[in-house]
């Protein structure tokens, strides 16, 4: 007898399709075509931000400085313009702060060899510190005069479509192309899945690795400016939230295993969008944060879970330090 | 002048010590105590009250608190996992204890049992799922950190203000909170008793080993038998059980449910675990590391907020530590071995005066002959590395050979051969006890007596250790030769404590004295260390006085003497020196002399490399091992001497091919039988003159009937 093998992503995506179905059903005003925008639209920044995470996971890393990359190269926009500098110079030194985050991430985990997990957590509370220390007067860097115009990147509609899901979209097609359509994608995908084999093949790992965080933190600061642009201020004690946690919830549980080497930008819709529709729902039901929160922990647990129990790991071949 | 220097220099200067103090492992707890003396040391210079009883009290009792986590996560680190949720843990089980003393008003021991009972459970959640349901451990966990704080932050919307408004005054509370004993602050006293119990834990017990084993290797362990999943999840509940402890004191210290308690912990205690030397995935760390950890965090965030540095800088300081801790110990990991195997060989100055003549025409007692090539062999190919041979007094010829083994051969043309008995490892010395048991001398292994019917048994494979070795000297690396005095006390070398049998070239090469005579009585089964400090010693014989042996010093080149036993007892005294090569075993031989092996001749170069420790130090840390220098063991003799120390004749064989190299000889029956530690042969050479009943267990023992 054929035995049926059903991804972590099929689960997933039938959570989903379960929760929508529900609620949709149950839920008064929950299927309106505005709703269905607010829900996507809330997701948007978090879901460019799954995009960064993914394209490090799938290379077997993990980036948890993507919120500083995100509040803080942000921030210094608003508040380079604000001190009175132009817009374009501040989105210069936004840009070579970022990159400046993924070369040091970069280094650090493919030269020096540090695990990801703690380079980055390391950098990010490093990039934090700093801002916090040097670059802000206040913790919420507010919008000024010289932001003008450039709110239409998180506001305002494209062809009826809220500006967020089109980010969201555009950063979807790049990742896509990037990970699927170039040399450099397909070597990430080899370094994730192998990286002693990445290496022996003759594949410039080191470069690649370092490239992958630049990459993820770039993608941060875009998802920081797309933020900035919404909500038209920069609150940099984002750092201090759980987001990091949303964002590594989104792709992992869209089906990017940890271990590298799996997985795509489909991963990355999948898991937004449950999480989006869940946050949405409970907000329709007018649960209190504290309560979304556990019922969404609880959800992914049992996802989880179930995917321990569909797909099952055992001893022998589980990687070393698998974590 | 500069001789004199080098001598005193290599002579004093305890160079060894270095490579020895690198390969041991409580060097890696080193480099973070290191930094915390550091960091404790710059904060005392620049604050005032830094070391004031006040200031060190309040930062114990923080310690203590976030020590108790941090053994928690050492625990969870070193299974191989690694717990997130703890920050959330600690929140819970804080308003869990507050809320049964304030609330339920609950009676202190109770609210402590019940407390520690909560962390478990929250702690058994992730056990379960990672131990037994095989969860990530990084995601569940992450998972469990968002519900418990979820649950949290509900729990404290309706507790909050009855908490708040309650002022509980209990003693005992009070004691837990702020007591102190002699001037320690309650929490550190609890953790310093717990600390030295997960220390045990951890380095003594079964459950500690198969933590470190399931951490080193997961799959290793599930196959030798470990209950993997139990463990695992065992260690999550300690996790959740240490957690809950660190809150119980908080709780009792400040009595608060805020809001952000125990937010950001887990980076915290992340932190403080990698500082300390625990490796990420697992396998490694210890409670000392994880303490130190936990110091220099809390040290450090401690320090600059006394000197109000602003919130950020806390941060990067914080941070850059974690960047510098984990290079500097992932490097370290990396490049241990190949530091180590650099420095460990530590050269040091020995030279020898020019050798006497040994070319023919030059006269003297080691002029070459070639009275050794008609040999015959016995055995050819069918025995490897007989390093000793030796009769018994049935005529039956022993020796023993590479594989581990102690071969036979019988008489009347040792044709046939057997295997006597089976040791495992290389047999080298041998020696007959009056009862007809075969003592012999195992490289790696020690000393081991064969029974007349061949079994094998372990007379001793340690000694005393001696006070100020780095190196653990006390077991036997290099048992080499042996024999027993009429009392039944067994003397016998160790060539050195610092190589393994594999690497005795380059003890050579050091030329420093690691070796040691070792006394075992087979009397009581007792073993001490008699002399230290010996050049390589080799051969081993009870000199005809029956109070002294003789023993030889094959890279010092010379036969001394040690008295065990009569009015010069404790003595040592050369015999002979500057032997134009390197001695190997002593035996009887049947006019009342002595028989000795030299294993090989000296060569100018060594001689000369041997002044100039520099050179090989350099050597040895710039070439390849297969190109340093090597004692020259391709030529040998053997000599005979008597008592006083004078060469009497010498046996060569010019050919070099029958005996590439000697190092053993036994006179029994009028004949030499020969072995050699690189044949695969053993030498019989008829005696000129030689007593023809000669017989060694008969000189030693007494003819038996």
């Amino acid at each position: 007898m054929k035995r049926v093998r059903i991804s972590q992503q099929e689960i997933v995506f039938a959570v989903f399709a379960a929760l929508f179905l529900s609620f949709s059903i149950f839920l008064n005003g929950f299927l309106s075509a505005d709703n269905m925008l607010t829900l996507l639209q809330n997701v948007a920044v978090l879901g460019i931000l799954g995009l960064a995470m993914a394209i490090v996971v799938i290379g077997r890393g993990i980036d948890l400085s993507l919120i500083a990359a995100l509040a803080v190269p942000g921030g210094l926009v608003l508040q380079m313009v604000q001190n009175g500098h132009s817009l374009p110079a501040s989105l210069l030194a936004a840009g070579l702060l970022a990159i400046a985050i993924g070369l040091v991430n970069g280094w650090l985990i493919a030269y020096a060899e540090v695990p990801p997990l703690f380079a980055t957590l390391a950098t990010g509370l490093f990039v934090a510190g700093l801002g916090q220390a040097a670059l802000f007067q206040l913790d919420v860097v507010q919008w000024s005069d010289g932001m003008a115009g450039f709110e239409r990147l998180g506001q305002g509609s494209i062809l009826g479509i809220p500006t967020s899901i089109v980010m969201f979209a555009i950063a979807c097609v790049v990742v896509f192309v990037l990970l699927r359509k170039t040399r450099w994608g397909a070597y990430i995908y080899a370094i994730g899945d192998n990286p002693f084999a990445a290496r022996v093949t003759g594949i410039p790992s080191r470069p690649i690795i370092v490239l992958q965080y630049v990459v993820a933190a770039l993608i941060g600061c875009f998802a920081g400016l797309v933020m900035a642009a919404s909500v038209n201020s920069m609150p940099t004690r984002i750092f201090n939230s759980t987001l990091i946690y949303d964002v590594i919830l989104v792709v992992v549980l869209g089906g990017i295993g940890l271990s590298g080497g799996r997985g795509g930008v489909v991963n990355v819709i999948i898991g937004t969008l449950l999480i989006g529709t869940m946050l949405n729902g409970m907000t329709i039901l007018n649960i209190p944060y504290a309560g979304q929160n556990l019922i969404k922990g609880l959800v992914l647990l049992i996802a989880v879970i179930t995917d321990t129990f569909l797909n099952p790991r055992n001893e022998e071949t589980a990687q070393q330090g698998d974590i | 002048m500069r001789e004199t220097l080098t001598r005193l220099r290599y002579r004093y200067w305890p160079d060894h010590l270095l490579g020895e103090i690198l390969s041991k492992r409580w060097t890696e707890t080193a480099i973070p105590v290191i930094l915390l003396l550091i960091v404790g040391f710059a904060l005392s210079r620049s604050l005032e009250h830094f070391l004031s009883p006040a200031s060190l009290a309040d930062t114990a009792r923080q310690a203590g608190e976030i020590g108790f986590i941090g053994l928690g996560m050492a625990l969870v680190v070193i299974v191989g996992g690694i717990d997130l949720s703890v920050g959330s843990i600690f929140a819970l089980t804080d308003f869990c204890a507050l809320y049964l003393l304030d609330v339920l008003n609950w009676p202190v021991p109770a609210v402590v049992v019940v407390t520690m009972i909560v962390g478990g459970l929250l702690g058994a959640v992730n056990g379960v799922l990672i131990g037994y349901l095989r969860l990530r451990a990084f995601i569940t966990t992450l998972i469990t950190l968002i519900i418990y704080r979820s649950a949290y932050d509900l729990l404290i919307q309706r507790y909050s203000n009855a908490i708040a408004s309650a002022f509980p005054d209990i003693p005992s509370w009070d004691f837990i909170g702020g007591g102190t004993v002699l001037g320690i602050p309650s929490v550190a006293l609890v953790y310093i008793v717990i600390a030295i119990f997960g220390h045990v834990f951890l380095t003594r017990l079964r459950p500690g080993w198969h933590i470190t084993a399931i951490g080193g290797s997961r799959r290793s362990a599930y196959n030798s038998g470990i209950p993997v999943r139990r463990t695992i999840a065992l260690c999550y509940v300690a996790s959740g059980v240490l957690t809950s402890i660190g809150a119980l004191f908080f709780a009792a210290r400040l009595g608060t449910v805020g809001g952000d308690i125990g937010v950001g912990l887990e980076v915290i205690v992340l932190t403080a675990t990698v500082l300390g030397g625990i490796t990420l995935g697992g396998g490694k760390g210890s409670v000392v590391k994880s303490m130190v950890g936990v110091l220099i965090v809390l040290l450090v965030t401690n320090g600059l907020t006394a000197m109000n540095a602003r919130g950020g800088v806390n941060r990067m300081a914080l941070a850059s530590i974690l960047l510098v801790a984990a290079m500097v110990d992932i490097r370290w990991q990396k490049n241990r071995t190949r530091i180590i195997s650099k420095v460990y060989v530590a050269p040091t100055y020995h030279a020898l005066p020019p050798p006497p003549p040994t070319e023919i025409g030059k006269g003297g007692p080691f002029e070459q002959n070639d009275r050794l090539r008609e040999v015959s062999l016995i055995g050819l190919g069918r025995i490897e590395a007989p390093e000793d041979v030796i009769l018994d007094r049935n005529d039956v010829l022993y020796a023993g050979s590479r594989h581990g083994d102690i071969i036979r051969f019988f008489p009347p043309d040792y044709e046939r051969m057997e295997v006597f008995a089976h040791i495992g490892g290389q047999p080298l010395g041998m020696a007959f006890d009056k009862q007809d048991n075969l003592y012999v001398c195992i490289g790696g292994m020690g000393l081991y007596r064969i029974k007349p019917d061949g079994t094998v048994e372990k007379a001793t494979d340690e000694t005393n250790r001696s006070l100020y070795s780095v190196n653990d000297d006390s077991r036997l690396r290099l048992a080499d030769d042996l024999d027993i005095t009429d009392d039944g006390l067994i003397f016998f070398s160790e060539a050195t404590v610092r190589y393994e049998m594999d690497e005795w070239p380059v003890d050579g090469l050091e030329a420093r004295g690691n070796g040691r005579i070792i006394c075992y009585d087979t009397k009581t089964g007792a073993t001490h260390t008699a002399l230290r400090g010996l050049k390589f010693p080799n051969g081993v014989a009870v000199a005809s006085d029956g109070q002294s042996i003789l023993f030889a010093e094959t890279f010092g080149c010379s036969i001394k003497r040690y008295w065990f036993a009569g009015s010069k007892k404790g003595d040592v005294e050369i015999v002979m020196d500057n032997l134009p090569g390197y001695p190997d075993n002593i035996n009887l031989a049947s006019d009342g002399n002595y028989w000795l092996a030299l294993v090989g001749m000296r060569s100018p170069s060594l001689d000369l490399a041997w002044k100039m420790p520099g050179f090989r130090r350099r050597m040895a840390k710039r070439v390849p091992v297969d190109e340093w220098l090597f004692p020259n063991i391709n030529t040998g003799c053997v000599v005979k001497f008597n008592e006083q120390g004078k060469i009497l004749e010498s046996f060569w064989d010019l050919k070099g091919l029958n005996h590439p190299m000697i190092t053993s000889m036994r006179e029994h029956r009028g004949y030499l039988y020969l072995g050699g530690i690189a044949n695969n042969r053993i030498g019989r050479f008829k005696l000129d003159n030689a007593d023809p009943d000669f017989v060694q267990y008969d000189k030693r023992w007494g003819k038996s009937s």
